[in-house]
């Protein structure tokens, strides 16, 4: 027998354990095994004390569901512990979470700095629609970092972007990005949704605040729409006078500053509080019980879905019909060195690839692929396929295509679970059409 | 609300509410390395029911300037001096594992300036495990991850926060990690480890008292808090199944209640 001392160890459970566990405790809930799904509006107070007590903040526990729910409460605790993060608030779709994240941080007069390739419903909101809540925002190329530095005004209340941009899929330097945001004082705000907390957990490279659409991998399903913002924990909002709606007295709480009062978890109970109280897009029970059956396969999903890609990759590179192919695990992608230290665990499964042909070579292609479908989504089992220009993005000018990266000859691919041979050979389909595009039917 | 005792800022929350002198004082005091903000779901009831609420930050712990004191003897007398910085002549002491060895000690010193002691996870005598305490003294986050594991029961450890969306040690953690770790958590387990007078103190305490202990407890397990209990006249013991040493956030909703009717009835409030 040793005599080696044994070294001490945590043994807080790990990422495949916390993805089917974490948030749930049985034996509150009459021994069911599986999350049960509370479909219920309201929740019986014991007495007026105690909801006088609920409804001020001073013990835990549901009111009314838009506020919050014991199936969607599951699911928040779920992927703040996949993601390493204190507190999260499950909202009705992704883009109602960067909506709920941007007016728990800002008022008018506020300042963003964005990064320029994004989601197309995501610039849509930061160009057209904050300005009307007079939220202005700067728009900077992911991989201009100094960039970012440049556009902080006095004004200005975080920085926000998506780790690999959609749909060009350009990196920001996340560590970089967030200690320019730090010095500032002002958090980071990311959009992980291409990532998951399988492949790269941002909290750990300096990012305050993740957001997900979880509506896409971490589902998988494409079953249901749910969103998320996710809180690190570790942003002093009482470090300057930046925030006085996080740390002055509320009156909408008798007074109470959400700063002190919560610390780590200040934002998110902030974020609910006042926006789900005010905005409302609460999250159904059915689809938060939805996405925690997704999130149970979350890693083995992932897995396939990056080694899926990676094989797309190669297949690409080496197509007569292709001229370019852009994921960040090609060695000739500029970030490459980037993406191999933020994304360890495998490079995601969105390509971003230039037909031959320019945009009638795209539609072609795009009209006659038949396993892989042709829709607004990302991140289903299933492989997708779309050409941004008259899709996701068909709402920008020239202009702003341009900034964001976006050319007419790009298809955006969302590589899915199916065998890889039955996938290529789909898309040698849709390349003989786009060969030839005049010759074939745009049904 | 922030005041000063000995020459350094304090903070301490007041659980939203304005500081009253008119109102019986409740002073809750955390944990090693932890913050006032540990107590957010026992310190908000009690401000809006009548009671002067303070969960304070020690010296050099969350938003409290100065450095952290490095015995138990002096935290003690630390928290008589916050009774007399706020203006009141006598409190309740609430307390958390260190918190408990510091308000045991305080009361047993000040008899006639403390009314009720309530005591969560407590014990006589916290001997820290040798290399936990030398991980925390020489800044080693891993001391925050093993006391985190630690604190946590099985059931904490699934999560299952009473707030909705909180996940309870990610953001202990953090809250663990917000000052540097070897000059909170390093200098309190030192304080903890030095301090051998509970078993005395506790002979010495007249007042009410309550111990709140937890069955999966390994930091203070349920046996140490008993025997601190059995030598302090009629103090109440209250159990709770299937939590950990955390039972202040673990089982918040159930620490609250019992917490409630024991100070209610041997300290009542300010009646509206």
């Amino acid at each position: 027998m040793s005599d080696k001392k044994k070294e001490l160890k945590p043994n807080t459970y790990k990422f495949d354990t916390l993805s089917l566990h974490a948030g749930y405790q049985p034996h509150k809930n009459a021994g069911a095994r599986q999350v049960p799904i509370y479909q219920t509006t309201s929740y019986l107070f014991d007495d007026v004390d105690h909801a006088a007590a609920l409804f001020n903040l001073e013990r835990g526990g549901h009111i009314y569901s838009r506020i919050s729910n014991p199936t969607v409460g599951v699911l928040e605790e779920r992927v703040a512990s996949l993601e390493g993060g204190t507190a999260a608030l499950a909202t009705s779709s992704g883009m109602s979470a960067i909506f709920l994240t941007i007016m728990t941080l800002c008022e008018a007069g506020d300042h963003l700095v964005v990064s320029s390739q994004l989601y197309g419903g995501t610039v849509n909101l930061f160009r057209l629609t904050l300005p009307k809540f007079g939220i202005t925002c700067t728009f900077v190329k992911p991989r201009d970092t100094e960039g970012f530095k440049k556009a902080i005004k006095k004004n200005t209340k975080g920085i926000y972007g998506e780790l690999v941009g959609n749909p060009g899929n350009e990196l920001m330097n996340m560590p970089e990005i967030a200690n320019i945001a730090h010095e500032a004082g002002i958090p980071l705000i990311v959009d992980s949704t291409y990532q998951t907390p399988y492949l790269c957990k941002p909290f750990e490279h300096g990012a305050d605040i993740v957001i997900h659409s979880l509506t896409k991998w971490m589902a998988g399903h494409g079953s249901s729409m749910a969103g998320i913002l996710v809180e690190g924990g570790n942003f002093d909002w009482m470090q300057n006078e930046k925030f006085p709606t996080m740390t002055k007295p509320y009156e909408g709480y008798h007074g109470l500053s959400f700063a002190e009062e919560f610390g780590p978890t200040a934002f998110t109970m902030k974020a609910r509080a006042e926006g789900m109280r005010d905005f409302g897009p609460c999250l159904s029970p059915q689809n938060a019980w939805n996405v925690l059956q997704g999130l149970e396969t979350l890693s083995v999903r992932m897995k396939k879905h990056c080694e899926n890609a990676e094989e797309m990759v190669k297949y690409l590179s080496n197509h007569e019909s292709v001229a370019w192919v852009s994921h960040p695990s090609a060695p000739n992608h500029p970030d490459a060195e980037l993406a191999n230290k933020l994304l360890p665990n495998g490079k995601g499964s969105m390509i971003a690839f230039g037909i031959k042909g320019g945009k009638d070579a795209g539609v072609a292609f795009i009209n006659n692929v038949k396993l892989a479908s042709h829709l607004a989504n990302v991140g289903d089992t299933r492989t997708l396929v779309i050409h941004p220009a008259s899709g996701t993005h068909s709402q920008m000018d020239e202009a702003t295509l341009k900034f964001a990266g976006l050319s007419h000859d790009m298809i955006r691919l969302s590589v899915g679970m199916e065998d890889i041979d039955d996938i290529k050979n789909d898309f040698e389909i849709g390349f003989r059409a786009a060969r030839k595009p005049r010759l074939v039917s745009n049904q | 609300m922030k005041f000063e005792v000995n020459g350094h800022e304090v903070f301490a929350s007041t659980g939203g509410r304005p500081f009253d002198k008119k109102k019986p004082l409740i002073i809750f005091v955390h944990g090693s390395g932890l913050t006032h903000m540990t107590w957010v779901l026992q310190t908000r009831y009690f401000a809006f029911h009548g009671y002067n609420s303070l969960a304070v930050d020690l010296p050099g712990h969350g938003l409290s300037s100065g450095k952290s004191l490095k015995s138990i003897e002096e935290m003690a007398d630390w928290v008589s001096s916050v009774i007399d910085a706020v203006g009141h002549k006598a409190a309740s002491l609430v307390g958390h594992s260190q918190g408990c060895l510091v308000t045991v000690e305080c009361t047993s010193r000040y008899p006639n300036k403390i009314k009720t002691l309530s005591l969560m996870g407590g014990a006589g005598a916290i001997p820290m495990n040798p290399e936990l305490l030398s991980l925390a003294e020489n800044n080693d986050p891993k001391a925050v991850d093993l006391m985190m594991d630690w604190a946590h029961g099985p059931a904490g450890h699934f999560g299952g926060h009473p707030v909705p969306g909180l996940y309870h040690i990610n953001t202990g953690t953090m809250l663990a990690k917000s000052r540097t770790i070897q000059n909170t958590l390093g200098v309190d387990f030192r304080a903890c480890d030095n301090y051998k007078n509970g078993f005395e103190a506790a002979k010495k305490i007249k007042c009410p008292t309550l111990s709140i202990l937890a069955t999966d407890d390994k930091m203070c397990p349920v046996k140490e808090g008993k025997k601190l209990a059995s030598l302090i006249d009629g103090s109440q013991v209250d159990i709770i199944d299937n939590c950990g040493h955390m039972m202040l956030l673990e089982e918040a909703d159930r620490v609250l209640t019992v917490l409630k009717k024991f100070i209610t009835s041997n300290y009542p409030p300010l009646s509206s």
